[in-house]
């Protein structure tokens, strides 16, 4: 089969690609550029005080900490699952990998709040937890709890149809020829999926440290306590200090072009320069 | 949509034989995290509402506000996913079909909505389409207002979207056997023609597959409207801000009714798009 080639664009076609431009420029473009411009407004001098600020600076750590949990444990269940979803056969695997899929399908909103029901002081687990001192709502780990949940689908995602087309022949092998588990994941999987498994977690972070709506639900917003960088974000804007807000928003607008940019840079490098370009399947959601 | 491509076990054994060690215990740790982290939260957002009965969820359901905010949350979902269906599938068309400078940097421009984080996206667009941004501020002399109205919601749900339907139709566009065009063309078809009669059926089902996408994102999508919105109760108040609200008010239960609402309305729906899908399939589109 021979595929369309791109054309040069004749005189209507100019027209078509102009009201595209103009759409991407209008959804995309102008908000992105603005983020920027906005923080910039008063120079760089109010930009560094912005995110210098002990409670912008107490957020982006709080950011990282959540981060560096929620992610490398979404990576282990991703690989875990893609293992076995990939690896072997047996029933109740489709209603597994929906089940998997199905954080994409929920509000963040609710995302938040199932932890909220669970362990509120009105929750199945929270009264139990209250005498030991335990809380787990307006705390760290409520806030590590939602990030997971959001994220939870991502890195799994990113393997699952890679693995699927690379089958189980190398690993029969590695088993035949006397490998044990460990040996056979390590040296014969790891290999074969280590740049989707990086763009897997590339992608979880991202959206681990943008995280908005299941974290805003279980934060309580403790200003320098439990204040995410978008919570942060928030809090700035609603006050009115809009420079204050969009420099730390242009910190999280930074992090994802960076995202983005080592996403095709890394799919180039596993899919081959002239497969990737504009094959990108629907990786985030 | 992987799922279809997974091989079922055969019947009799609930697992085929392999000779790969490990399926136990990774399944195992799998299942346990996946209750942990999602089955067992599930299980809480279902059973809570029945606290007070039925009675209680109808009550809360049927609230004025409650439906106005579902309404509003579906409607805007719908109408915003329709119009990305069309300008979607013009993006990704121009994109596979053109050669134009900036290509490249349109086509991963693509992706950004993905990748920013929603309450970013929110500020941003309520700055562009206010009454001092690039797009509000000129609109503002002729008394069009986007931004704290329920426009201003459209405009945050289609910027989100936009990337699914895209993301969708683009790799069917980009495999199109470029024979049955010029089968087309041979017999007589003007470019319009062969668009909508040859390319549109051909990617039909990508299309659907992309609405479902961009639908699900929108109806629960949060940050990147309630800054745009308004917020006003009953006319530009979203259902997610619905929990939200319910939940600083100290009524779980509520904030519960809503969520579960919210999920069974979507799962609702995206089962009717499922539908839609087989009986395209059955009609013998791809």
């Amino acid at each position: 089969m021979r595929r369309v080639a791109p054309q040069r664009p004749s005189a209507s076609a100019w027209i078509l690609i102009a009201v595209a431009l103009a759409w991407l420029g209008l959804a995309i473009g102008l908000p992105l550029a603005t983020v920027f411009t906005e923080a910039f407004r008063r120079g760089a001098p109010a930009v560094l005080a912005a995110i210098t600020d002990p409670d912008a600076l107490a957020a982006i750590r709080l950011t990282l900490i959540v981060a560096a949990i929620a992610v490398p444990l979404n990576a282990i269940f991703g690989l875990a699952a893609a293992w076995v979803v990939t690896k072997f056969d047996f029933r109740g695997k489709s209603l597994l990998v929906s089940l998997i899929d199905l954080p994409f399908s929920m509000s963040p909103v609710v995302s938040g709040l199932v932890w909220v029901l669970l362990f509120g002081a009105e929750g199945w687990f929270g009264p139990l937890l209250e005498p030991l001192g335990i809380s787990i709502i307006f705390s760290t780990s409520g806030i590590v709890l939602a990030t997971i949940l959001v994220t939870l689908p991502f890195v799994a995602r990113e393997l699952i149809p890679l693995m699927q087309s690379q089958g189980t022949d190398e690993e029969l092998a590695a088993a035949t020829l006397g490998a044990g588990g460990f040996s056979t994941f390590f040296r014969v999987t790891l290999p074969n999926i280590a740049w989707a498994l990086l763009t897997g977690v590339l992608l979880c972070n991202a959206r681990a440290m943008g995280e908005f709506g299941a974290v805003s639900v279980v934060s309580g917003h403790i200003r320098g306590l439990t204040n995410t960088m978008p919570l942060h974000v928030e809090l700035l804007y609603n006050n009115y200090d809009f420079v204050g807000a969009f420099s730390v928003a242009s910190l999280l607008a930074g992090l994802a072009v960076v995202t983005l940019v080592l996403k095709t840079v890394m799919e180039r490098r596993f899919t081959g320069a002239a497969e990737s370009d504009g094959r990108t399947l629907t990786r985030f959601r | 949509m992987t799922t279809a491509t997974i091989a079922a076990a055969p019947r009799g054994r609930w697992r085929e034989a392999s000779i790969l060690p490990g399926f136990g215990p990774t399944l195992g740790f799998v299942l346990l995290y996946l209750s942990l982290m999602l089955l067992i939260p599930l299980a809480a957002l279902v059973a809570r509402p029945w606290a007070s009965g039925w009675d209680g969820v109808w009550g809360t359901v049927t609230q004025p506000r409650v439906l106005a905010a579902l309404r509003l949350s579906f409607g805007a979902a719908v109408a915003a996913a329709a119009i990305n269906t069309v300008m979607g599938l013009l993006v990704a068309w121009v994109l596979t079909r053109y050669d134009f400078p900036g290509r490249r940097l349109a086509d991963a421009m693509v992706d950004l909505p993905f990748a920013l984080p929603t309450a970013v996206a929110g500020i941003a667009l309520a700055t562009v389409y206010g009454p001092h941004g690039w797009i509000g501020g000129p609109l503002a002399p002729l008394g069009v207002k986007i931004a704290y109205t329920r426009l201003g919601i459209l405009v945050a749900l289609v910027a989100v979207g936009l990337p699914f339907i895209v993301r969708s139709v683009q790799p069917v566009l980009q495999d199109f056997d470029a024979e049955v065009e010029e089968a087309a063309v041979t017999l007589g078809a003007r470019a319009w023609r062969r668009a909508v009669s040859v390319v549109l059926p051909a990617v039909a089902p990508a299309l659907v597959t992309g609405f479902a996408l961009a639908f699900a994102r929108a109806v629960g999508e949060y940050g990147s409207v309630i800054f745009i919105a308004g917020n006003m109760p009953g006319r530009s108040e979203i259902a997610p801000l619905l929990i939200v609200i319910k939940l600083n008010e100290f009524d779980d239960a509520g904030a519960a009714s809503v969520g579960l609402a919210m999920l069974v309305l979507s799962f609702g729906a995206l089962l009717a798009v499922n539908l839609v899908q087989l009986a395209m399939a059955r009609r013998g589109h791809r």
